[in-house]
């Protein structure tokens, strides 16, 4: 049983996410950062859910992979603390984004969440790799104002290679996304030797150009800011000897970017 | 006799080149032209500006010229021993002690120095003679021994004054470092003359005035305070004519108002340099000069007598002076107040009582010196914010601040309701009406301490010795909530009566011995005085409370049967972190330590105010006490001001503001500061976000009823690359706690501190 048959097997979707048909519902939360600025339109109240499905060899949060690295805690109870912030975020255009981990792992939380947000009047915002993009319902979409995809590769080989998992539910959710005309703002993050490759990435522009819903795209540049983390949980960080990519790198990446697509980062 | 020849030379003068119409031209009439009443001037002249920075001129030829002599002339003192550069040991300083002094006349437009040459250091004795004498030998120099030999054999000073009749007690809780700072051997500061009336009135009528309030004051009975009164308003006269006399020197006949802009900034300037010859107060702040010289800028611009060029060149030339006050200071002053600060603090922005913002065109020429003259501490420059500021000003302070840090931020919609429109801050978040209202600046009371004294029965826990009168200390071995706030609330109720009692000592030897005569002459005759007390180490005590309250303290206790170090068992809940568990802790602390504050009798009826403040002498006074319950060990810095303690507030930056907020100004009305700081990319990934993130976060801080925010927006990197080469970095900039110093400036332990600091950094 690979890790994503794991997580994605019945038993797994029991405890938090079973309680889901409770009103206020109940779901993993790794951490809560009250002022992100790097996830969506002004400052963001993110919380960090726990459970991904794929295992990025970069990944810089290791310790969000299951669901259990997290700690239990109750939508409204998190409600009630976003409205604290409520005045806060709505000043700078910014509201809720559900990161983590990989927030579709708990739809129902994510409902749960969103929709006291909105309740709020705040802006919404879902970071996700979109792997599991079919666990997001109508009413879930409904809910969101924006989503921050991250395509991390765009070859199917790369992305196995890359995640452990395969590339198909990601564009099948970008193509729904687009068909709603949900706005998107593309992310990839730019690993040297990795996902470096110029025909692959000027493909991914070109794809997301046609889907006609991508606001922007961030290029994020490798860091292994992470790598302790990897340690600590006694795994092998299989980037060791990958530096992140240089200014000029990264920015010949935005270029590729630029020639199909809007930008701002 | 000459004085009256100089003043005819000077009028004829103005005959012969009669381009210069009256003063007043143009000007929309009302009360101020009967009565002293600047307010009421700017209120029915001002013209708000709400467009953005495209307006802005760069620095002049001159200006740019002018700023390398400067800076040349700062590299020469930062490389002096103790960063003083000269130092007079021949003259008492004194409003007219110095001729006319200059860094290089034909490039200055906007001209005075403190003493005969830039960047010289007065000799000001009447604070306390010692001081002097340390001062000068601390930077390698000596007073003449013709002073040393009669001065203090035919003058007393403050600083003897107030060692005369300071109890036991006092000297006591100075000794332990309960309370420490307290101006009993230097200026107070913290008074705010009101020099736009020497630009817009004229100093003769400002003495007319003062003989008018010398006449209402003749009454039928001549009591002690009314004979105080009139001894200190005869005073006041004296110090407005030697200001006139000072100013012909330099060439200026001051005794009538001022016509252009040029002569508004001179004028300004001269009332304010007149002050800092006299008085070496710790905070000498300018006031809220900006938008009143506005004023003059726009009418000249209006009658094509000034270019954009010009106005900047005016306010440039007019910071680059303001940023060369110094005063000579001994290393321990250094020591409390690191970094040589004048506070020289101009107060820009807010909103009129009648709902339209007073931020004009020469509020952005102020702060962007900070452009064309290079990020620096000085003037101390101080944004009051209000939500309803229009949105490109609030842009632009943003975007000033994330490339200088060198801002600081307090909430006018907050003061404006206890001050009016016309306040400024004096020194960092001290709110006082200009010309009506000034502080006995009381510096600060360790709370920490007082804490352990609680537990430890009145004895200090470094010394042994009983500060405090003898009370039963705790004997549990497990510290039990109510049982200490029992015991800290008496140890409280006999701190505030000992501050209190030293403060009134200070403040009547002060008046007596060095009253600010041109400070004061710059204010109505009765004035509201506070009584601006201060706490240190409100964090480390509400974190203290919260882990007595929530998890398990244990105590240990030495062979003296002190409790010097204590062990906690579990969670609790840190200050910083918008946990209303603990932020009721610290706005329960503030309020009692007030209310006790209030129950006291002061000098002069003064009104108790409190500040939660700390300059860098949180170090000091970390240094100073013992292990505290909440984990922090003995030696170990405070966290600045009211901030939480370095890196106990993980929740976030929107978090940690959140808790700020909710310290209730209404008891802590001399200001809360909060020193805020953060890496660039945490405020957004391009400028354009992080600027707009910037202004809606203080509008969010703000309204949730936050008073004061320093920014700094910079990454630890910098600062430890400005620690290893200082060279490189002479102008880096940062704020510490209400106020702002070269960071190459602080000894190399706040430097520590500062970089200890919480950065917010999640992306």
């Amino acid at each position: 049983m690979t890790n994503i048959d794991r997580l994605l097997s019945p038993a797994s979707m029991t405890g938090a996410e079973g309680d889901s048909s409770s009103p206020c519902g109940e779901g993993w939360v790794h951490s809560v950062e009250t002022c992100g600025a790097a996830d969506g339109p002004g400052l963001r109240y993110v919380v960090f859910l726990s459970g991904c499905p794929l295992r990025c060899r970069y990944c810089h949060n290791p310790d969000t992979w299951h669901m259990r690295d997290g700690h239990g805690e109750r939508a409204d109870a998190l409600v009630a603390d976003l409205g604290r912030y409520a005045g806060f975020l709505k000043r700078t255009g910014g509201g809720l984004t559900l990161s983590g981990g990989e927030p579709l792992v708990q739809p129902a939380f994510c409902r749960a969440l969103f929709r006291g947000a909105k309740g709020l009047g705040l802006h919404t915002a879902l970071d996700t790799s979109g792997f599991l993009g079919t666990q997001a319902d109508t009413a879930l979409l409904a809910d969101i104002d924006l989503v921050l995809l991250d395509i991390k590769a765009f070859n199917e080989e790369t992305y196995q290679a890359l995640t452990g998992g395969s590339l198909g539910p990601t564009l099948a959710f970008a193509e729904r996304l687009a068909t709603l005309g949900k706005p998107v703002w593309l992310r990839y993050v730019l690993v040297p030797g990795l996902t470096d490759d110029r025909a692959e990435i000027a493909a991914l522009a070109a794809y997301a150009a046609a889907l006609g819903n991508v606001e922007r795209v961030d290029v994020l540049p490798y860091h292994d800011l992470g790598a302790h983390k990897w340690a600590l949980l006694n795994k092998t960080y299989r980037l060791a000897d990958t530096n992140p990519p240089t200014e000029v790198e990264t920015q010949r990446v935005r270029d590729i970017f630029d020639r199909h697509l809007p930008r701002a980062a | 006799m000459l004085d009256n020849l100089a003043r005819d030379e000077a009028l004829e003068r103005d005959v012969l080149t009669t381009t210069v119409a009256p003063p007043w031209r143009g000007f929309a009439p009302g009360a101020w032209k009967d009565t002293i009443d600047v307010r009421d001037f700017i209120t029915r002249n001002v013209t708000p500006y709400t467009g953005g920075s495209a307006f802005l001129a760069g620095p002049s030829r001159k200006t740019t010229a002018l700023r390398t002599k400067v800076s040349s002339l700062l590299a020469r003192e930062r490389a002096a021993k103790g960063g003083v550069l000269d130092a007079d040991t021949e003259t008492f300083a004194s409003i007219t002690a110095h001729g006319p002094g200059y860094i290089d006349r034909d490039l200055e437009v906007i001209v005075g120095l403190q003493t005969d040459r830039p960047l010289k250091r007065a000799l000001m004795p009447f604070g306390g003679w010692r001081m002097v004498q340390k001062g000068l030998e601390a930077y390698g120099f000596k007073a003449s021994e013709k002073l040393a030999d009669a001065f203090p054999a035919l003058r007393k000073t403050h600083n003897d004054g107030v060692f005369d009749v300071y109890g036991e007690e006092a000297l006591r809780c100075r000794k332990a470092g309960l309370i420490t700072g307290l101006p009993d051997a230097y200026g107070r500061g913290r008074i705010i003359g009101d020099y736009r009336r020497v630009a817009l009135y004229g100093v003769d009528r400002l003495i007319a005035d003062k003989h008018d309030q010398m006449a209402s004051l003749d009454t039928p009975v001549l009591d002690a305070d009314t004979l105080r009164l009139r001894e200190e308003i005869a005073e006041q006269i004296k110090a407005l004519d030697e200001l006139k006399r000072m100013a012909e020197r330099y060439g200026f006949d001051i005794s009538l108002p001022a016509t252009t802009a040029q002569e508004a900034v001179q004028w300004t300037y001269l009332g304010y340099l007149a002050a800092v010859k006299e008085a070496n107060g710790a905070a000498m702040s300018l006031g809220r000069v900006s938008t009143f010289l506005d004023i003059y800028i726009d009418r000249d611009r209006a009658e094509g007598r000034l270019t954009e060029e010009e106005a900047q060149e005016l306010i440039d030339q007019f910071v680059l002076k303001l940023r060369m006050v110094r005063f000579l200071r001994t290393p321990d002053y250094d020591e409390l107040f690191s970094g040589d600060p004048t506070w020289v603090t101009e107060s820009i922005g807010g909103m009129g009582l009648d709902g339209r913002p007073l931020v004009t065109r020469t509020s952005f020429r102020m702060l962007h010196t900070l452009d064309t003259l290079g990020p620096a501490p000085e003037p101390n420059l101080t944004v009051l914010w209000s939500e309803a500021l229009p949105e490109p000003f609030k842009r632009y302070c943003a975007d000033v601040s994330i490339r200088s840090s060198s801002i600081q931020y307090e909430n006018d919609d907050l003061m404006r309701p206890y001050w009016g429109d016309d306040y400024g801050i004096a020194c960092c978040v001290s709110a006082m009406r200009i010309g009506k209202q000034m502080q006995f600046f009381g510096a600060r009371a360790n709370l920490a301490k007082t804490l352990l004294y609680a537990i430890n029965g009145g004895r200090d826990e470094k010394s042994g010795v009983q500060v405090a009168p003898a009370f039963a200390p705790i004997t549990d071995d497990v510290l039990n909530y109510d049982t200490v706030v029992e015991k800290f609330e008496v140890m409280m109720d006999w701190l505030a009566r000992a501050y209190i009692n030293a403060l009134n000592a200070i403040h009547y030897m002060h008046d007596k011995y060095m009253y600010e005569r041109l400070e004061m002459a710059l204010h109505d005759r009765d004035v509201l005085r506070t009584m601006a007390c201060g706490i240190a180490g409100l964090s480390v005590v509400a974190d203290s409370l919260s882990a007595i309250k929530h998890a398990k303290v244990s105590v240990f206790r030495d062979g003296r049967g002190l409790a010097t170090d204590f062990a906690i068992e579990g969670d609790y809940p840190a200050f910083g972190n918008n946990d209303d568990r603990v932020d009721s802790i610290a706005s329960w602390v503030i309020e009692t330590f007030m209310d006790k504050l209030r129950c006291q009798e002061t000098y002069r009826d003064a009104l108790p105010t409190q500040s939660v403040l700390t300059i860098t002498s949180n170090v000091v006074y970390g240094k100073k006490t013992g292990s505290t319950p909440d984990g922090r060990k003995a030696g170990e810095p405070f966290a600045p001001g009211a901030n939480p303690m370095h890196g106990r507030d993980s929740k976030g930056a929107l978090a940690s503001m959140a808790s700020m907020a909710k310290l209730p100004y209404a008891h802590s009305q001399d200001g809360i500061s909060y020193t805020f700081t953060i890496v660039p990319t945490a405020l957004g990934p391009t400028e354009t976000e992080r600027v707009s993130n910037l202004a809606g976060m203080l509008d969010g801080y703000f309204a949730e009823g936050g008073h004061h925010m320093n920014i700094n927006v910079f990454d630890r990197a910098t600062l430890l690359e400005a620690m290893d080469h200082p060279e490189l970095y002479p102008q880096l900039t940062i704020r510490v706690s209400g106020y702002a110093v070269n960071f190459v400036k602080l000894t190399r332990e706040q430097q520590l501190d500062v970089i200890g600091r919480t950065f917010h950094d999640k992306h």
